[in-house]
């Protein structure tokens, strides 16, 4: 098994989630550049890590979406491979166009880095088949742009195709503000995951919690029964 | 300006404009002599500080680099090595707060990686006027959220920090930012020119007419037009750093490096020269091949400019195409400018044309120092002289049954004492994945990949106590930050030092500034830790007056264990709680006369160096032997606000029964030095009992932790998730 | 033939504007009672140089828009373009 880890410049959670999934999973992990091209498909998953990609100038993740690697993601999960964006890879994907609906600046207007609770709402995706629908996961967040928005309509097909899938506990747990307490999304596949919080950050005892772990270790379950299969 | 005074434009006086003549021979051109306006001011030669610097410790087994470059290295075994840094950036902030903060934040953390180390956590250390104040408000959110902007962006975790309000800051507030890297120790870089003929190049950011003259602006008072010289400020981007840091580090892995330097304060002129005179060499430079942004830049304006983000470097000739190549990679310049010459002049041509032309050792090594005359404040025998017990007994008589629990509420929602979340949430404190022990602990933990090992930092200082007695204050400050990483489970191994001042010319400040660092002479040599660099900052005075003395210590510790990693929060109900050291009726100069009843006067608390040692030491070894299950300093707001905040972590509570024969108010609030509240289980009591026995600290077993509120004698009784509520929105409200 | 073109963006009218509100709060607090709206927005100023036709320009500077400048599913854009001698 092997996963891609994409590195924009100015990603800087690319060496951590480089550390947790070959550190602490042991999978092989390499990481790309974002200006080479790149056959994706040898990758059994590809990751956009968090960040601050080309500075979050204009809008987060909106250059990066443009960085010839892109091309490649989109290809990768049009054929159905598995990419995860975590927090500035969220936004990318959004900008990219590969999940619906757009970030805002949070309410507070002001960076928040702190630890969340969040509900597991669909657990029936690659990222969350280890999850119970209606768990409560322990993890940080940390951005500035994190106020997911979506219009009326946009929303009901989310619900309706189940595709919020994780939520924040509730409006206090809400960092950001976002739109019917959305933490994470996936396309309509179900094969595109983006979420805020940082599973990398939680995965290590050390650091206070092992919650994110399982979304990594859900992810293996299904990548390994999919080569049983 | 007439052509006779033409050095003070420079903020030179006519001695050291003689000096310059005298030693070059000839009336320097103004290029020249603005190199030497900003080589010879305060901020790059410590002219007014040098003399009384050097008493320093600044040797010990694991100091692999002292004093003298961008940043001091120890030893922390296995090959690996930690490099550190504290440096202010109060100027810049006092006028363009967002900038300013951030570049200082960028400036420290290339310090850091131009000495080989990935930096790994940042620290910082703030002071503002009272937020009832608009302007202060202002500054304090703009601070922070500079710091924030920069740190979050560049992926650096900002892990510890302290913020004090008092009015003395207010025209002028400190922020002082600290940076530590890890790295392994053959990777170690100097900022040496070395090897005639080896390039000179300039790599990152393109030069442009920002900053110009910045370090002679942080060499002066800040007066009401202050504000207008914005153009002196520079304006950072992180994105671009984050770069510049990829780049550096993998140039320096590939070993083409003979030398690396920042282009901090002074730019290219301070780099270039500094640089050459650590190399005994010269170097040679033409200002027309420098990268810039803006065209018609005088040569003057190339030297001078703070253009942020960007290097010196000198690689080994025949590898000025490797470096082009790194950098290249990550979008960014490298230009070759000159070469390292051998007859100790730096020599500077715009398009072949002679520019200037002035010998290393003047500009550099022959800086004039001074001994600046000092004398104590007149105001401090009066100040000295106030009583709190005597003062408390008065309050006495004109008024019975006094709230404490309405005091203890008091202190913890002023501003110094409230919870400081609001702040270091802005912050990204995570990123990397090495911080155990977070923000609002006494240090913050951090842990070092593939070993069993970590780091605990922390920085410290009470400006209030400084200001009352410099010399108690400065050694308390290198005491109470040795305990706050005692407290984490950390030895501490080594200082650096932000030493924030007035104007030295004033004997009064310049007599704080004497007798401070006598005091951090004299505590880092009994606690056995050396300063390994650090950085001074006078002139921290405004129309308001003169701030309070404030030497910051930044220190660094190691767990060989991280398993001993502990912070301050009582874990688990039942468990008993024991005070080490001793409490005195110490109210002097503590966070309860001034919130309470408003007074900055009395003696502050005494430095016992045998007790503070022996509490530390026992502190340590019961941790080492796994007996303690939080720990935390008894410091600012004294033993009814630390319990509170060993409570407020997990929402436990906790039952407290004292035999003393001090007043409530001193029990209470008293901040008597070389305390620490430590929790342990019952069963553990006997062998810790052993250890205490042993020990000179002396020890109290003092209470349990138990249900849901904080009793201390009959004298407080509060619910611990009601008053944490308070304490958590306090500084919120204050700024809304 | 070069041309200046200034583009402001803004978030849409019916989105909720973070930092529009904490803007208005901020000149209420100044005294400033009587702000009834306040939008924050991004303004971007760039040249086009070597277009003879000035449409040519516009559908240049609509793409750009479009699918880089703003992002269509919150924000809206408009532009200017002006000749420069």
């Amino acid at each position: 098994m092997k996963f891609a880890v994409i590195t924009f410049p100015g990603s800087n959670c690319d060496r951590d989630v480089c550390h947790v999934t070959g550190e602490v999973l042991q999978v092989t992990t390499e990481m790309l550049r974002h200006d080479v091209r790149q056959d994706l498909t040898d990758y059994d998953t590809v990751i956009l890590p968090g960040g601050f990609s080309y500075g979050d100038y204009l809008r987060s993740g909106a250059i990066a979406r443009f960085s010839p690697i892109m091309e490649d993601v989109i290809n990768y999960a049009e054929v159905g491979g598995p990419v995860l964006g975590i927090c500035n890879g969220f936004q990318i994907l959004l900008e990219a166009g590969l999940l619906p609906g757009a970030m805002k600046v949070n309410d507070s207007v002001k960076f928040v880095c702190r630890q969340v609770k969040i509900t597991v709402e669909n657990s029936e995706i690659a990222f969350t088949g280890s999850l119970t629908r209606g768990e409560t996961l322990q993890m940080p967040v940390a951005h500035q742009e994190g106020n997911y928005y979506i219009d009326p309509v946009g929303l009901e097909e989310l619900e309706a195709n189940n595709q919020v899938v994780f939520r924040y506990l509730n409006q206090k747990e809400n960092p950001n503000g976002s739109l019917a307490d959305i933490a994470g999304i996936c396309n309509q596949e179900k094969n595109v995951l983006g979420l805020m919080p940082h599973p990398e950050r939680a995965s290590e005892k050390i650091l206070g919690s092992e919650d994110g772990k399982k979304i990594f270790a859900s992810l293996l379950d299904y990548l390994s029964s999919r080569e049983e299969s | 300006m007439t052509e006779e005074n033409v050095w003070e434009s420079e903020g030179l006086t006519a001695e050291e404009y003689e000096m310059i003549t005298a030693g070059l021979g000839r009336r320097p051109n103004r290029t020249e002599l603005g190199m030497f306006g900003v080589m010879w001011s305060e901020h790059c030669s410590y002219k007014n500080s040098l003399a009384v610097l050097r008493n320093f410790p600044t040797e010990g087994d694991r100091v692999l680099q002292g004093p003298g470059e961008n940043a001091g290295i120890i030893d922390i075994g296995d090959g690996q090595a930690v490099s550190f840094k504290i440096e202010s950036h109060n100027h810049p902030s006092a006028i363009e707060p967002y900038q300013g903060a951030a570049t200082g934040v960028g400036g420290i953390i290339r310090d850091i990686f131009t000495m080989g180390a990935r930096p790994i956590a940042l620290l910082d250390s703030l002071r503002f006027g009272e937020l009832a104040d608009e302007h202060v408000r202002y500054l304090f959110e703009e601070v922070v959220a500079g710091i924030a902007g920069y740190g979050n962006s560049i992926g650096v975790p900002t892990v510890a920090g302290e913020t004090f309000f008092s009015p003395s800051y207010r025209g002028n507030p400190l922020v002082n930012a600290m940076c530590v890297g890890l790295m392994d120790q053959q990777d170690i870089s100097t900022a040496t020119a070395r090897g005639i003929g080896n390039p000179v190049m300039v790599v990152g950011a393109a030069t442009g007419r920002d900053g110009i003259q910045g370090a002679s602006f942080a060499s002066d008072e800040l007066t009401e037009e202050s504000e207008e010289d914005r153009p002196a400020v520079q304006v950072g981007d992180p994105f671009m750093e984050k770069l510049l840091l990829e780049a550096s580090l993998e140039l320096i892995k590939t070993g083409a490096l003979v030398g690396i330097q920042d282009m901090g304060a002074a730019g290219l002129i301070s780099s270039s020269s500094e640089m050459a005179s650590r190399g005994n060499s010269g170097i040679e430079m033409d200002i027309d091949l420098v990268p810039k942004r803006e065209e018609g830049m005088t040569p003057y304006e190339v030297l001078l400019s703070e253009s942020q983000e960007r290097m010196l470097v000198v690689p080994r000739r025949g590898k000025e195409e490797l470096v082009k190549e790194i950098f290249k990679k990550w979008g960014l310049n490298a230009a070759v400018i000159g070469k390292v010459t051998a007859d100790g002049k730096i020599r500077v041509y715009n398009q072949e044309e002679p520019a200037a032309e002035v010998p290393v050792r003047l500009l550099v090594d022959d800086a004039p120092v001074y001994q600046r005359e000092g004398r104590r404040p007149g105001y401090l025998d009066e100040l000295q002289e106030f009583s709190s017990r005597d003062f408390l007994a008065e309050r006495k008589k004109n008024r019975s049954g006094t709230d404490y629990n309405q005091e203890l509420e008091k202190l913890l929602t002023s501003a110094n004492l409230a919870a400081k979340s609001s702040i270091y949430e802005q912050y990204d404190h995570m990123v990397q994945l090495n911080t155990v022990i977070l923000p609002g602990s006494d240090a913050a933990v951090l842990r070092i990949k593939g070993k069993n090992k970590g780091l605990a930092l922390t920085v410290d200082c009470n400006g209030r106590y400084c200001y009352l007695d410099p010399e108690g204050g400065a050694e308390i400050a290198v005491a109470e930050a040795a305990r706050n990483l005692v407290c984490s489970g950390a030895e501490p191994l080594a200082v650096t030092d932000g030493l924030n001042f007035g104007n030295p010319m004033n004997p009064e400040v310049f007599w704080q500034f004497e007798k401070a660092a006598a005091g951090i002479t004299r505590a880092c040599q009994q606690l056995n830790t050396p300063v390994t660099g650090g950085n001074v900052s006078f002139y921290n005075e405004s129309p308001v007056g003169a701030i309070y003395p404030t030497p910051i210590i930044g220190m660094v510790g190691l767990l060989e264990d991280l398993n001993q990693s502990t912070d301050q929060y009582f874990k688990d109900e039942g468990d008993l709680i024991v005070l080490l050291g001793e409490t005195g009726a110490e109210l002097g100069g503590s966070e309860y006369l001034k919130v309470v009843h408003d007074r900055v006067s009395g003696k502050i608390p005494e430095l016992d160096f045998a007790r503070e040692k022996a509490v530390q030491n026992l502190c340590l070894k019961a941790i080492k032997q796994g007996l303690v299950k939080s720990a935390h300093d008894c410091a600012e707001g004294g033993l009814a606000v630390a319990l509170f905040e060993s409570c407020s972590g997990n929402s436990r509570g906790a039952r407290v029964a004292f035999e003393t024969e001090l007043l409530p108010e001193e029990l209470l609030f008293s901040e008597s030095q070389s305390r620490i509240i430590i929790s342990l289980a019952e069963e553990n009591l006997a062998e810790f009992s052993e250890l205490a026995d042993e020990s000179q600290a002396g020890y109290q077993i003092i209470g349990r932790v138990q249900g849901r509120t904080l009793r201390i004698n009959s004298l407080i009784e509060v619910e611990i998730e009601e008053l944490k509520a308070k304490w958590q929105a306090a500084l919120p409200a204050m700024i809304n | 033939m070069d041309w200046l073109v200034k583009v402001t963006i803004q978030l849409k009218e019916s989105i909720l504007d973070p930092q529009g509100q904490a803007v208005k709060t901020g000149l209420e607090a100044l005294g400033y009672k009587n702000v009834a709206d306040l939008q924050v927005g991004k303004y971007i100023e760039l040249t086009v140089s070597d277009q003879e036709k000035k449409q040519e320009v516009n559908t240049q500077v609509e793409e750009m828009c479009q699918r880089l400048l703003a992002n269509p599913v919150i924000e809206d854009y408009n532009y200017e373009i002006e000749e420069l001698a």
